[in-house]
C-alpha cells in the first residue's frame, strides 16, 4: 500500500488487473446505454425536426463566432511575432465516453472508456464543452479513471480571466464548489469573476475555463479570504468528455477510431 | 480425490462477479453511501459455508480487484477484505449455529470492522471521509443479510457447490 501511495511502481499491475475488471464496468454500464438509446430511438419525428432546427441555429451562431476567433488568432500570432515571444499552437483533442460506474464514495472520480490503446497518460487533463473536468489518474488499455477537480485532493493554478491575478483553485468535496486559496484580502476579486486555468502546473493547458466565483467571505480575522467558486464544466451531467493533448506530448498511435479535432 | 470433492466453482465466480457488479451499479447520490458492502458479504458467506476452500487467499484477490474497480489505493479493501476471512474462518463453526438475525448482528459488526481499517488507511493518506454516512454500509449490510444469506444457500443447495 505504501509503495502504491508514495511512489506509484505498481501501476501496472493496477492496469493489468483492470483488464479483468473492465467487462464488470462494462456490464454495469449497458443497462445506462440501453435506455440512451431507447430514448434516442423512440423520440418522435417532430422533435427530431425541432432538434435539428435548433442545432442549426446554433450552428451558424457558433460559425460566425469563429470566423471572429479566427482572424483574432491569426493578430495575435502575429503580435505574439513582433514580441518574439512563443505561442503555443494547438492543442489535439478526441471525444471519450463516461461509463456509468459508481467508484468509491466520498471521492470525485469518473470511469471513461478510452484507456492506453488510444494513448491516454497519466495526467492528462480532462475538459467538457463549458470547462476543465480533471485529470487522468490511472490507465488501463481499454479503460481510464479521472479524478475530479472538485475532489478534496485535487489542486489546479488557476488565474481570474480578467485581471490576470494567479491562485490555486481546490477541490472541496462537494460537487459543486472549488475552494481558491491563499488569496490576501485585500485581492482585485470580484463575485461573478470568470477563473481560466494557466497553465502553469505544466499539467493543464492555460486558457480553459475553470469556473466563476459565487462567494466572497472578508473576515478580518483570517489572514486569506474565504473565495468560493462554481466549476462552469458540467461535473455530474457530462456523457461525453474531452481528451486534450497539449504540444509537447507524442500523439496517439491509433487515429481512425477516434474523432480527431483541432482546436 | 481432493478434486472430486468439489465442484460448482463457476457459482461462486459468478456470485463475485454479481457482487462487483452491484458495487460499480450507479446508484442516486443520496443513496451512494448507503450501498451496502457486496464483496464483503458474499465472501463471508463462502468462508462460512466452504472454509476449506474459500479463504484469506481468496478475500485478498477480491480486494485488490474492489481496490482497481473502486480507483483505491491497492491494498486497501484487500487488507480488509483478509482480515474479515480470518475472522469468519475462525469462528466459522459457531457462526453457522447462529440464527440470522444473530449471525446479521455478526455481519454489522465485521462490516463496521472492515470499514474501519480502510477508514485508517484512508486517515493515514489524509483523505478521511467528512461525513457519519460512511458507516451506512454496515447497517444496511445488516438489513440485507438475512436475504443474501437465505438466497446463496439455496444456491448453493441447488448447484451442489461444496
Amino acid at each position: 500500500m505504501t509503495v502504491d501511495h508514495r511512489q506509484g511502481h505498481l501501476e501496472s499491475v493496477r492496469s493489468a488487473l483492470s483488464v479483468i475488471i473492465y467487462p464488470v464496468q462494462y456490464l454495469v454500464d449497458v443497462p445506462a446505454k440501453m435506455t440512451g438509446w431507447a430514448t434516442e430511438s423512440l423520440v418522435t419525428h417532430q422533435l427530431l425536426l425541432e432538434k435539428n432546427e435548433r442545432m442549426q441555429e446554433e450552428q451558424l451562431l457558433l460559425n460566425s463566432r469563429l470566423q471572429k476567433f479566427n482572424v483574432l488568432e491569426a493578430e495575435n500570432q502575429r503580435l505574439r511575432k513582433l514580441l518574439e515571444s512563443s505561442f503555443k499552437l494547438s492543442e489535439r483533442v478526441i471525444i471519450a465516453e463516461l461509463l456509468a460506474v459508481d467508484l468509491q464514495p466520498f471521492r470525485h472520480t469518473i470511469v471513461i472508456n478510452k484507456g492506453i490503446r488510444e494513448g491516454v497518460f497519466d495526467g492528462q487533463p480532462i475538459v467538457d464543452a463549458n470547462g476543465v473536468m480533471g485529470q487522468i489518474i490511472h490507465v488501463g488499455p481499454f479503460s481510464s479513471t479521472v479524478l475530479l477537480i472538485t475532489d478534496p485532493t485535487h489542486a489546479l493554478p488557476v488565474q481570474i480571466d480578467r485581471n490576470g491575478l494567479r491562485a490555486i483553485a481546490v477541490g472541496t468535496g462537494q460537487s459543486r464548489s472549488l475552494q481558491l486559496e491563499h488569496l490576501p484580502n485585500n485581492a482585485d476579486i470580484q463575485k461573478g469573476d470568470l477563473i481560466v486555468s494557466s497553465g502553469l502546473g505544466g499539467r493543464f493547458p492555460a486558457g480553459y475555463p475553470v469556473g466563476t466565483i459565487s462567494e466572497i467571505v472578508l473576515d478580518p480575522a483570517e489572514p486569506f479570504a474565504k473565495v468560493t467558486v462554481v466549476p462552469s464544466a458540467k461535473l455530474e451531467q457530462s456523457r461525453e468528455v474531452l481528451l486534450v493533448w497539449p504540444n509537447d506530448y507524442a500523439r496517439p498511435h491509433s487515429e481512425e477510431d477516434s474523432f480527431a479535432v483541432n482546436l | 480425490m481432493i478434486k472430486s470433492e468439489h465442484h460448482g466453482g463457476w457459482i461462486i465466480c459468478f456470485s463475485f462477479i454479481v457482487a462487483l457488479m452491484l458495487t460499480a451499479m450507479p446508484l442516486p447520490e443520496w443513496a451512494t453511501n448507503w450501498r451496502p458492502a457486496w464483496v464483503a458479504m458474499v465472501l463471508v458467506y463462502w468462508c462460512m459455508a466452504l472454509p476449506d476452500r474459500i479463504g484469506i487467499g481468496l478475500g485478498w484477490s477480491m480486494g485488490l480487484l474492489l481496490d482497481v474497480l473502486q480507483g483505491t489505493l491497492l491494498g486497501q479493501n484487500a487488507l480488509g477484505l483478509a482480515v474479515l476471512a480470518y475472522f469468519i474462518i475462525k469462528s466459522h463453526q459457531r457462526i453457522r449455529m447462529f440464527p440470522l438475525t444473530q449471525q446479521a448482528f455478526l455481519i454489522c459488526l465485521l462490516v463496521s470492522l472492515y470499514l474501519f481499517l480502510s477508514l485508517w488507511v484512508r486517515g493515514i493518506m489524509g483523505i478521511p471521509p467528512d461525513s457519519w454516512t460512511y458507516w451506512m454500509p454496515a447497517f444496511t449490510s445488516m438489513l440485507l443479510w438475512p436475504w443474501l444469506f437465505i438466497i446463496l444457500r439455496d444456491i448453493r443447495r441447488r448447484y451442489h457447490v461444496s
